[in-house]
């Protein structure tokens, strides 16, 4: 393995504290007495629609795996907004329902919401997708999220070697940590092909706008950017338009290449079926379930979708040795010598900021090379 | 798309000209037909719901059938029902045909919702669009003259409107009943059905311009497609005057406003996003206030419709 | 117009038995009540074409909205905003004047308490929420009061205006949250700075919900009072039926125009504040919530009466609680909540027709439209 430098903040150490710590608290009496009965009522809540092509469809097709299980009562609830309805949905979830273990899987219902209910249902189980749970944050409640970032730098080395204009494009919805640190990825990944690419991002303002994700992508198609990705919670609408723009696409959230078939090069794929049926199966047998949960391609977070027949050689070529370089662990798409796009210094010749990083999770500039900016 | 060159600081007129094509048409049949049924002496606030209703009938019908054209037709249909309850509603003495509009504007996002569910992921056949830009070498014009056939309609129907107002005994009809009940009674002519037809008929416009969305542009389904067209069309029509080739200009003003935000931000101008995308509702407010008058009334308004009173 | 007031409707009534304010008084009391059920009815039918059960989804919604201390408290969560929101329309209703975009008022007014809340730590707790309520209630009442200055100034339809003016709010309230007031620790959901934990407002003694829900009921009342019992609400009202009659007489129908929305959208203001110091405390985008579009509905539900804006608001508020309950249990799609609502007003609007003229009901209902 190569030695990499390891921040004090690195998942392994923390998880070994945290993991240590949580072993005696975390599990709930109240899904131990439901077990008791042979019955396990798990509540997954969605931000939008879960068959959106995306972000909600990827946490969907995690729910239907835990379904399939023995002994599971799966209850669903979507289009639930980042608001006080998710403490009013979790709460009835519980109350009418007896849930003993919820996903609410969006972003934004970690702080103040899932922070908020979990002290009162000491019992329940609060497992969130994305926030970062840390130390002093209620024992019933854990995060969970997997290093996406690593699929959005994949699909910029099949990017790099499929750009003719050495200019890629990137449709997003927020300048928020995670969003950012996708769009960094794409561009590294790209320039680890060729240093002279750009990547345009365009930020469309919020998660699910249709028409303006179709004029952003237009926008970019008309500054030439001709490998297009995104990060907004369904990206149907991105990918079909950059197709129809003859521009090459990767996909986001689940796999989009049936919407676009010659022109869908790979995507980052979040693979939560795995994920899920392992927390629940964790639950039904009484086992703890960690506070703090990240993993990657290695663990099975995530996964990437099947290249597609336009992908060159070359590219798949690189595509299957990087990917190999992750899957060994450590791999750092942000290492230094690098810059923001202002000019400030983000990482010294040297400093590498691995996957398991938590430093990354609050990336709050673009690198150099992607034009755009972050407010 | 060998030669793809960056068109620099030149794409933001271009994006200007190929958003105001893209955008506009949903725009321009929703204010025709908010026009139409304006200019009988009825106001419909409830065209977001029927555009809403139109993008998700369109979609599921030119999934089931496979014909793009069969999807508009259904919209077009679905227009027409809601036109026609709007229109019977507000038929019935003391009822408020903004209030019905809204409530109109309610039931027709909740049954698209709710009838949409099934439709958010399938893909459906979109309508074809018929290239413009065939006398250019790049890429970009010939992307940006990408005309649908909606779109050419939606220019054919303002003018035809225009005409019809003008010379035909429809049109007439049409304008003697929202200038004045009374009127139009002396001259033999129902006022209360020709308002509920015009209603109608703008009904089965807004169908036609939700089907654009969902089937052209962006060109899927999704409880997100609609943000405010069908209310912005409202506003559209009057500062339009209630003129059909008016709402024309200001649908393609409209769109093309709409594209200043990304195009601005493709060509390196990043930050202040949110303030450029809503370029186009502070264009509408500004020629809203310049040309708005205490002192006349309003030049074309109809005499009957509830808001210019 | 939308404001048919009683009397107006009973004089236009054939000549009855009883007095007409009796009647009047049935039919403002009845009416509604019947439309109600009318609504509901409408709504089972479309339900039963689903293969639904209407009594379990009623029984549902009960269930959710009405039936524990949870539901209460579910339920109460929707309607603060919702009586601030009604408000807002109601008010200007009387003058006449159609104000949609209450949503505006409610988001620039959160944002202004949240950020004038946020450096406020160092001042007394009471000077500080005097600071954030006056700073959410003049921006609100500036941003309405500015619908009605370009209604009357300009001619500049309010309808059309105010809607503008909410799209418009909403940008100016992401661009400022996301720059200039964002807290740098916020980094998944942008956020102005926290508001200091002394100017949050707190839930009510015993029971779960915040002091929003009393004072707006407070407010309403206080607004019941403005409109029926005034001098001033008696001129609103006078422009409200007739603007020419009301400026041959000499009132002053501008002063009242700018103020009546002024405070109608100072109150969304206020509106937005509970929202920021009760619930969020800070501004983000989950202030843009849509509440002041459902407050539309409330408002022409309870036909702009304050005093039953309070009823109504609970019972919307009612419906929004009950719609994960449904959503789970019956497995119908989210919206089926929105097509109950719209049930609901269509039959309500529909029921203007019948006051003063409840005897000829079922005539008019079977001759629509042929006896114009």
């Amino acid at each position: 393995m190569k030695k990499i430098l390891v921040s004090p903040f690195s998942r392994r150490s923390f998880l070994k504290t945290t993991g240590a710590l949580v072993a005696t608290t975390a599990m709930p009496f109240g899904m131990r007495s439901a077990l008791a009965a042979g019955k396990l009522t798990v509540g997954f809540v969605y931000v939008g629609a879960k068959d959106d092509y995306g972000y909600n469809q990827a946490h969907a097709e995690g729910a239907a795996a835990v379904k399939a299980m023995e002994g599971v009562t799966v209850i669903e609830e979507e289009n639930v907004a980042e608001s006080v309805d998710v403490i009013n949905t979790m709460e009835s979830m519980i109350n009418f329902d007896g849930a003993a273990l919820l996903f609410p899987t969006s972003f934004g219902y970690y702080d103040p919401y899932v922070k908020e209910t979990a002290p009162k249902y000491a019992d329940v189980r609060f497992q969130h997708c994305g926030g970062l749970w840390k130390e002093g944050d209620p024992s019933n409640a854990g995060s969970y999220f997997g290093y996406i970032g690593m699929g959005q730098y994949l699909n910029g080395v099949v990017a790099g070697h499929m750009t003719k204009s050495k200019k890629i494009g990137f449709v997003a919805a927020k300048p928020i940590p995670q969003v950012l640190n996708n769009i960094n990825s794409f561009l590294l990944g790209a320039r680890s092909v060729d240093p002279e690419i750009t990547c345009q991002v365009i930020f469309t303002g919020n998660w699910s706008l249709p028409v303006k994700e179709a004029e952003a992508t237009n926008a970019l198609a008309d500054q030439g950017a001709d490998v297009i990705t995104c990060h907004v919670d369904g990206p149907k609408v991105v990918v079909e338009t950059a197709a129809a723009r003859g521009c090459y696409v990767c996909g986001y959230h689940v796999d989009q290449s049936t919407l676009a078939p010659e022109k869908y090069l790979t995507g980052a794929e979040w693979n939560w079926p795995s994920v899920y049926t392992d927390f629940v199966k964790k639950a039904l047998a009484g086992e703890p379930i960690d506070n703090f949960v990240r993993g990657g391609l290695t663990e099975g977070f995530i996964k990437m979708s099947p290249l597609g027949p336009s992908v060159t050689e070359a590219a798949a070529k690189q595509f299957e040795a990087v990917k190999a370089e992750i899957m060994k662990g450590g791999f750092a798409a942000i290492k230094g010598p690098l810059k923001d796009n202002k000019g400030n210094v983000v990482a010294t010749a040297g400093q590498a900021f691995p996957e398991t990083d938590i430093a990354l999770e609050s990336m709050d500039y673009l690198v150099e090379g992607v034009i755009g900016s972050t407010n | 798309m060998t030669d793809a060159s960056a068109l620099g600081m030149w794409g933001v007129p271009l994006a200007i000209l190929g958003g105001a094509i893209r955008v506009s048409t949903p725009f321009l049949f929703v204010s025709l037909g908010e026009c139409l049924t304006e200019r009988s002496g009825r106001i419909n606030l409830g065209l977001e719901g029927t555009l809403v209703i139109g993008a998700m009938t369109g979609y599921a019908m030119s999934y089931h059938s496979g014909s793009p054209f069969i999807g508009v037709a259904s919209a077009a249909l679905a227009g027409l029902v809601f036109g026609l309850i709007h229109g019977w509603l507000c038929s019935f003495r003391h009822v408020n045909d903004i209030a019905v509009g809204i409530s109109m504007m309610i039931v027709g996002l909740g049954l698209a919702f709710y009838f949409g569910k099934p439709y958010i992921q399938p893909t459906a056949p979109r309508l074809p669009s018929i290239s413009f830009g065939w006398w250019s070498d790049i890429p970009q014009v010939q992307a940006a003259l990408q005309v649908n056939v909606l779109f050419i309609a939606g220019a054919v129907l303002a003018f035809l409107m225009a005409w019809m107002f003008r010379n035909t005994r429809i049109g007439l009809t049409v304008r003697v009943v929202g200038d004045s009940t009374d009127a139009a009674r002396t001259l033999g002519i129902r006022p209360t059905r020709v308002r509920v037809l015009a209603t109608a008929v703008g009904g089965a416009f807004a169908g036609v311009g939700g089907s654009y969305l969902s089937l052209y542009y962006p060109g899927s389904w999704s409880e997100g497609i609609a943000s405010g067209q069908g209310l912005m069309a409202v506003a559209l029509v009057i500062f339009a005057r209630w003129n059909p080739i008016n709402c024309f200009w200001a649908a393609l003003l409209f769109g093309g406003a709409g594209a200043i935000g990304p195009a601005l931000q493709s060509v390196g101008i990043t930050q202040g996003y949110y303030l450029f995308y809503a370029a186009p509702y502070v264009l509408t407010l500004g020629i809203l206030v310049a040309t708005s008058s205490t002192e006349r009334a309003m030049t074309g308004a109809p005499g009957e419709m509830s808001i210019t009173k | 117009m939308t404001n048919i007031s009683q009397n107006e409707a009973a004089a236009s009534g054939r000549p009855p038995a009883l007095p007409s304010w009796v009647i009047a008084r049935i039919e403002a009391l009845a009416i509604p009540v019947f439309a109600l059920i009318a609504g509901a009815a409408l709504f089972s039918l479309f339900l039963m074409t689903q293969g639904k059960s209407p009594q379990e989804f009623f029984a549902l919604v009960w269930r959710a909205a009405f039936s524990s201390a949870f539901s209460w408290k579910n339920t109460l969560s929707h309607v603060s905003p919702l009586l601030m929101a009604a408000l807002c329309v109601a008010i200007p209703a009387r003058l006449g004047l159609m104000v949609i975009g209450g949503e505006g008022a409610i988001i620039l007014g959160g944002l202004a308490a949240a950020v004038v809340g946020a450096s406020c730590g160092s001042i007394p707790a009471f000077f500080g929420f005097a600071a954030m309520v006056v700073a959410a209630f003049v921006v609100g009442g500036v941003w309405i009061g500015t619908v009605g200055a370009l209604r009357v100034k300009r001619g500049v339809n309010e309808t059309i205006s105010s809607l503008l003016m909410a799209y418009i709010a909403t940008a100016i309230f992401n661009q400022l949250v996301e720059s200039v007031f964002r807290d740098p620790a916020s980094l998944n959901k942008p956020a102005t700075m926290p508001i200091p934990d002394a100017l949050r407002v707190t839930d009510l003694p015993f029971l779960s919900t915040h002091w929003g829900v009393p004072v707006g009921i407070v407010i309403c009342i206080a607004c019941y009072f403005l409109l029926e019992r005034t001098t001033i609400g008696f001129a609103a009202r006078v422009t409200g039926d007739n603007i020419r009659a009301a400026q041959i007489q000499g009132l002053p129908v501008s002063r009242l125009v700018i103020g009546f929305t002024g405070l109608a959208g100072g109150l969304a203001g206020l509106g937005g504040f509970f929202e920021v110091s009760a619930i969020y405390g800070n501004a983000n985008d989950s202030l843009i919530s849509g509440v002041g579009n459902t407050g539309i509905l409330v408002a022409f539900l309870a036909r702009h009466n304050p005093l039953a804006i309070i009823p109504v608001a609970l019972l919307l508020g009612g419906f929004e609680a009950s719609s994960g309950l449904v959503q789970r249990r019956m497995d119908l799609p989210d919206a089926t909540i929105l097509v109950f609502e719209g049930c609901i007003f269509i039959l309500v609007l529909l029921s203007e027709t019948l006051y003063g003229r409840s005897d000829s009901l079922i005539r008019k209902i079977l001759f629509a439209g042929r006896s114009k």
